[in-house]
């Protein structure tokens, strides 16, 4: 190891993959857990509890839509009492009256709310939930009313990429105090749409400039959140904040993953939480240790003045594109075959504008893809 | 609750108070304080520490720095600078509320 290894500081939970949207970019596998396969409510207990022991601070209660669950209060309940910091991560469609209030009763700390789109049309769309927008709106204001701090996510990609002032404007009318433009990360659900998703560079280098200046204008009114989009980056993001470094998440099923595409490294295999403790597999899984720190990278990475700073960026990207796990992302332009992601930029437009080819999304559903793409 | 729709300005009137998607609490794994938000958690440094805890939505900003100047024996100038820079950035990242 080349720096000593620390207690990650957080986690991802997908209490579950049962989720009323359909957004065709989703982060979570292209095959998904049915509700047979999730934790019950004392194995998410006892996890969040070996969780805190560990030294995690803040737990992002996430899904698919974590709503879904109706033990949701208790689960909340019990990282409050241990002092977690807890975050909600909703798509804020069908939540029963009431329940909003008991998750603040129960000691939630934030509340993040998607919007697909900035417009009613293009939320209703992109989700393929017919009146989400509305609901949407409706959970917005109900969380402000029961007190909850208020983060807008917006995933952002060619189809709504033209919304961002909106999405802006939006945010600050709900009261959010911070607002998150999160390019579309391909990979999963969004890496077979890739083609139907890759924005225009024009527009690309339009959302830079706006989400610039708004951040000026609204310094101390609302946070901005910008994460761009890594095919036209000249550098990788440090994903996870480095692999297996200060965050982890876990599947709906206990499985533990660096990250949320990590199973699409076939070298790897990866562990439940029950066989196996939760301080177990952070300190010894091979496939938490296979990426940590720096020992494991290969040239251009292994002599950067930025290897600490990027951590090679994603190891899930660097599968998909450069065939091997252990390669440079190729986001980064030191990366042998950064040009590759010019060249699928170009493709992804070339089918956008090719009148023969099929202009659906391959939305996000239980059984639709079996094998990975 | 509507957020704050204007940018607010650090004065000695000021009465600071961390919001509530902020909480400064003490990590046992770790033995120090940190400052938990949405997304990021951050590592007071030991003056940062004092002032955050004087952000109790009581005190003024005026007191903040007369109690630190005493606790360190320093100038009240040199100290009102340092608090008024620290808070108006705090705020400016909406992890302060004046």
């Amino acid at each position: 190891m080349s720096e000593p290894l620390l207690p990650p500081i957080g986690m991802l939970a997908e209490l579950t993959h049962r989720c009323p949207l359909q957004c065709p970019y989703c982060s979570n596998p292209l095959e998904l857990l049915k509700a047979n396969r999730e934790l019950d409510t004392q194995t998410w207990l006892d996890l969040f509890s070996q969780a805190a022991d560990l030294g995690i601070l803040q737990v992002h209660l996430s899904g698919g839509e974590p709503t879904l669950r109706r033990d949701l209060e208790q689960l909340i309940a019990g990282l409050s009492a241990r002092g977690v910091y807890t975050n909600l991560i909703t798509a804020g469609v069908g939540i029963a009256e009431g329940r909003i209030e008991a998750f603040a009763e129960a000691g939630l700390d934030h509340l993040q709310l998607s919007f697909q789109g900035a417009r009613p049309a293009t939320t209703d769309r992109i989700g393929n939930h017919k009146g989400g927008h509305e609901k949407k709106l409706e959970t917005a204001r109900r969380a402000r009313a029961a007190g909850l701090p208020l983060t807008i996510n917006a995933p952002i990609h060619r189809h709504n990429i033209e919304e961002v002032p909106e999405f802006i404007d939006l945010a600050l009318s709900l009261g959010a105090e911070r607002l998150e433009i999160a390019n579309v990360q391909y990979a999963g659900w969004a890496l077979t749409n890739r083609d139907q998703l890759m924005p225009e560079r024009a527009a690309v280098d339009r959302q830079a400039e706006i989400v610039a200046a708004a951040r000026e204008r609204l310094t101390g009114i609302m946070n901005i959140d910008f994460v761009p989009p890594d095919y036209f980056a000249i550098y990788p993001k440090p994903c996870m904040g480095g692999w297996a470094r200060d965050a982890f998440m876990v599947t709906p099923d206990g499985t533990v993953l660096p990250c949320h595409a990590a199973q699409t490294i076939p070298s790897l295999s990866f562990e439940r939480f029950g066989p196996r403790s939760l301080a177990e597999i952070w300190i010894d899984s091979p496939a938490f240790n296979a990426f940590r720190g720096t020992d494991w990278m290969q040239q251009p990475c292994r002599s950067c003045e930025r290897r600490e700073i990027d951590w090679g960026g994603c190891r899930c990207q660097a599968m998909a594109i450069a065939g091997d796990a252990a390669a440079t992302d190729p986001a980064c332009e030191k990366s042998p075959i950064h040009a590759r992601m010019a060249m699928l930029i170009d493709e992804a437009q070339r089918a956008a504008a090719d009148p023969s080819k099929d202009e659906q999304f391959v939305y996000r559903r239980i059984g639709v893809v079996t094998e990975p793409a | 609750m509507m957020a704050l729709r204007e940018r607010s300005l650090v004065s000695p009137r000021s009465v600071p108070s961390l919001p509530k998607h902020v909480r400064l609490q003490y990590d046992p794994v770790r033995q120090a304080f940190a400052v938990l938000s949405p997304e990021k958690v951050f590592w007071p440094n030991d003056i940062s520490l004092d002032i955050l805890r004087r952000c109790d939505g009581r005190s003024t900003v005026g007191h903040i720095i007369a109690g630190l100047a005493v606790e360190y024996d320093a100038e009240q100038e040199a100290v009102a600078a340092d608090v008024i820079a620290f808070l108006q950035e705090w705020s400016d990242k909406l992890l302060v509320k004046l």
